[in-house]
């Protein structure tokens, strides 16, 4: 096989692992000189680092084959070694990251999902971004309440045993914060796919409809037009939701992923209200009150707003309208081989479903239709791919979602023209990659 | 209590018994009790909904404000240590307008009272939420007072003030942004009108491609060492890094966030820290102190958060920042 006919390669490291030259070279074949520099970062296990690359003269196979491995030749470990289990130790690199800076205390800050390393849709549950105003609690489920008033005919508490016992769903959702790429309203400001996209999750979750409760509670139908969710955490996290949206697809869960919701999301209650800004998703969730009108609380009032160029903000704007990323090849990558591609990203919409993902590799002027993954289900990540043969040269990635309302994801400078630029908050612009001719994938905007 | 509420107070034994009655789900939940609900009803909405009776003056809310908010938000609510700034960026001609000019002019600065658009709002999330570390310890007269200390920093009312359940409506009409906000848009509504419209044009799209951004060369290093943020396969075929346990704490602790082993990010390289206290007596202890404690000065204005590592974790981290990272 020539080397441009090996699947290509992307290296996930920083061009500032690796110089131009350095690149070049490894380019070049020395693809050893990779292993040099794993070993000078004190990457390289004793007695494997020898194998030849498979160009040199007298290659007689690589040492991974000819040289059976302890795996292959000794006893493993016993079942239940780990009672529960963990990622392979291989994997750590993938973690939550705060971006630094962002934020002042880490209490009331952000970890970002590393969406670079994920497959698929959904999250696992220990890189679910997490977001915090006043920390987080593992709470006792067994003296965990819920109690659901207001506009109700009969004022009601439920356990976490009432619960559990009513009739329950599982359903698949995205959730973003709504300040998500709310960093990159101006310029470009942070590196990579994690920072830039990484207030984003989708899991399935388990529970019960708000709904269910509401009716159980005998709520004031006629009268009713928004409830309020409060945490029991030290925020009391207060958001106001349209009635519409809770008789519509709004959940009480317990669960995410076929396990109890994790302390840091809201274990062993939170609400889940698909399409909304991750913020109405009330963590450790212990009363819903049904009002008639908005409650204009303290993220409803001084954040969560969007700042329009005259000054006024707009409130209560919670929909998350139509995204896509595209997550590999992604800012901080590094592309060493020309050749065959496989360009894979995330696409959703608050609004319902994706219908198509557009692919660009020219910044913009000439698209292809991805290949879109199952499952196709509303307010749920998308995953799609699409074949890419790099030539070598410069190029400018984006992806463009459209979701089942005709809505095309928009262009940052289309955005800027009607909202400006200091907004924070609902920032889906198309995202755009640049591979330099050495390979390396920046972020950039490109319209 | 809402008028709903008392209603269904004075039948609750009845109400109670039909709706248990008509449940779908008899047996799951009960009735819950005026104390209960009284104790968890706290929200106050802008129409003033759920607003204890009570009163509290700017005198006694500076007393409230200095023991209990200055460490944190600053004397006078001007500090950006933990938040942004509570008090500033207000004129009188915001309080005669209701819109605050500067949020469309200024720049990135925005504080509290600049955005605040109903006076309900600071009065229960202080209510709620702060003090920080110990939400919800206020009394009804305390966070009257507060709050009109925070007011009064903003020459919304004057010193001698005396906030109240009664008055509160005609300090609403001052607040400097209380007509900056519009519910005008379609991201309430599922079935909203979007304010962008892109098209989805497929070839020779009339576009001259800009480059309009990219990521500054200061700051390729400010989210730490990228290379330890990405799987090792699917690229360089080489094995995964057996790296030190103390390296592994410190990208678990995202230590690594901040510092690079050689490289300046937020703060200074490991190895800058190494070389500047080589052979100092008692460096160990108060570089240990530091990283438990958080604290800003020896590299320059921007601090260190607190970092969350118990007395053996930080042990370990300094000795073995403090030789050379190895
Ligand atoms: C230990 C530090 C700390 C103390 C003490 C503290 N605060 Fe805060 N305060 C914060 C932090 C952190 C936030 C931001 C919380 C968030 O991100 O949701 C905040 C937010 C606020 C806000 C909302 C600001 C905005 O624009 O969103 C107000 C108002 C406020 N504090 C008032 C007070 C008052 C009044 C007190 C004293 C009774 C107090 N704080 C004591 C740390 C503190
Ligand atoms: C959010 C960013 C951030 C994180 C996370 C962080 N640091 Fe720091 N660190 C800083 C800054 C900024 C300074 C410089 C402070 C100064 O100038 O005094 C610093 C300084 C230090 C110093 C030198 C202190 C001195 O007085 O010279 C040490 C040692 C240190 N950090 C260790 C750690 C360890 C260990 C961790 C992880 C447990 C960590 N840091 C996590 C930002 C951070």
């Amino acid at each position: 096989m020539s080397k441009t006919e090996l699947p290509g390669r992307i290296r996930k490291a920083p061009e500032g692992f690796l110089d131009p030259a350095q690149i070049a070279k490894v380019q070049s074949g020395r693809r050893d000189f990779l292993r040099n520099a794993f070993l000078a970062a004190g990457a390289v296990a004793a007695g494997t680092a020898a194998a030849q690359p498979p160009k040199a003269a007298g290659f007689q196979g690589e040492s991974e084959i000819l040289d059976l491995p302890e795996h292959s030749k000794g006893l493993g470990q016993p079942v239940a070694a780990r009672g529960y289990g963990a990622p392979s130790q291989f994997e750590s690199n993938l973690q939550r990251r705060e971006s630094p800076g962002l934020t002042r205390v880490s209490a009331a800050s952000v970890s970002f999902t590393p969406l670079q390393g994920l497959f698929g849709i959904i999250t696992p549950n220990g890189l679910h971004f997490e977001r915090h105003h006043q920390g987080w609690w593992d709470v006792d489920p067994s003296r965990h309440r819920l109690m659901v008033m207001g506009l109700v005919k009969q004022p009601k508490v439920y356990t976490m045993d009432d619960l559990m016992r009513l009739p329950s769903v599982s359903r698949m959702h995205f959730i973003e914060c709504g300040a998500n790429t709310g960093m990159e309203w101006g310029n470009v400001a942070v590196p990579t796919v994690q920072y830039t996209h990484g207030m984003l999750s989708c899991c399935e979750y388990t529970g019960v409809p708000l709904a269910a409760l509401l009716d159980d509670c005998g709520f004031d139908r006629a009268a009713a037009r928004y409830v309020l969710a409060e945490g029991a955490d030290g925020s009391g996290m207060t958001r106001t939701i349209s009635i519409d949206r809770v008789l519509d697809d709004v959940l009480v869960a317990w669960a995410m992923n076929g396990e109890m919701l994790r302390p840091e999301n809201g274990y062993p209650l939170r609400l889940v209200a698909p399409g909304l800004q991750g913020v109405s998703w009330v963590k450790w969730l212990r009363r819903v009150e049904v009002g008639d009108q908005p409650w204009g609380t303290k993220d409803e009032t001084l954040h969560y707003v969007d700042l329009m160029p005259d000054g006024v903000a707009r409130q209560y704007s919670s929909i998350q309208e139509c995204k896509s990323v595209i997550t590999s090849p992604s800012g901080g990558q590094t592309l060493l081989d020309k050749g065959f591609h496989n360009v894979t990203g995330l696409a959703w919409s608050g609004r319902g479903r994706i219908k198509r993902v557009d692919v660009s590799f020219d910044g913009g002027r000439n698209w292809r239709t991805a290949r879109l993954e199952k499952p196709d289900e509303p307010k749920c990540l998308r995953r799609f791919n699409i074949g890419w043969v790099w030539d070598g040269g410069p190029a400018i990635l984006q992806s463009r979602a459209i979701d089942d309302t005709g809505y095309v994801q928009p262009k940052i400078n289309q955005l800027r023209a009607v909202r400006g630029s200091r907004s924070i908050y609902h920032n889906n612009a198309i995202q755009s990659w640049k591979v330099a001719e050495g390979g390396e994938v920046s972020n950039v905007q490109a319209y | 209590m809402t008028r709903i509420f008392r209603l269904a107070l004075a039948v609750l034994g009845l109400l109670a018994c039909a709706a248990q009655a008509q449940s779908k789900f008899p047996g799951v939940g009960r009735p819950a009790t005026p104390a209960e609900i009284a104790a968890w009803d706290i929200d106050v909405r802008p129409d003033f909904k759920g607003l204890p009776p009570g009163s509290g003056s700017v005198a006694k809310g500076q007393e409230v404000w200095e023991a209990k908010c200055a460490s944190c938000h600053g004397t006078f609510g001007e500090s950006n240590e933990v938040f942004q700034p509570i008090v500033g960026g207000t004129t009188a001609e915001d309080i005669r307008t209701g819109r605050v000019k500067s949020l469309a002019t200024g720049g990135e600065a925005r504080t509290t009272l600049m955005k605040l658009s109903t006076i309900s709002t600071l009065w229960d999330y202080v209510n709620r939420a702060m003090p920080w570390n110990a939400p919800k310890s206020l009394t009804t007269e305390e966070v009257y007072a507060v709050v009109a200390y925070i007011l009064n920093l903003g020459d919304i009312v004057p010193g001698d003030f005396v906030l109240s359940d009664r008055n509160i409506a005609d300090v609403q009409k001052r607040l400097p942004n209380r007509n900056g906000t519009s519910r005008r848009h379609g991201l309430w509504d599922v079935k909203g009108q979007p304010d962008v419209k892109n098209v989805a044009c497929m070839s020779n799209c009339a576009t001259d491609v800009k480059m309009a951004s990219a990521l500054p060369e200061y700051a390729r290093d400010s989210h730490g060492d990228l290379t330890v943020q990405q799987r090792r396969i699917g690229a360089a075929a080489a094995p995964p890094a057996p790296q030190s346990p103390q390296l592994a704490l410190a990208q678990g602790k995202t230590c690594t966030a901040c510092h690079g082993i050689d490289k300046r990010a937020l703060g200074p390289a490991f190895h800058e820290v190494a070389a500047k206290y080589r052979g100092q007596a008692g460096i160990e202890a108060r570089l240990v102190e530091k990283v438990k404690q958080g604290g800003s000065g020896s590299w320059g204005a921007v601090p260190m958060p607190p970092q969350d590592v118990s007395d053996a974790e930080a042990r370990s981290l300094v000795q073995w920042i403090l030789a050379g990272s190895p």
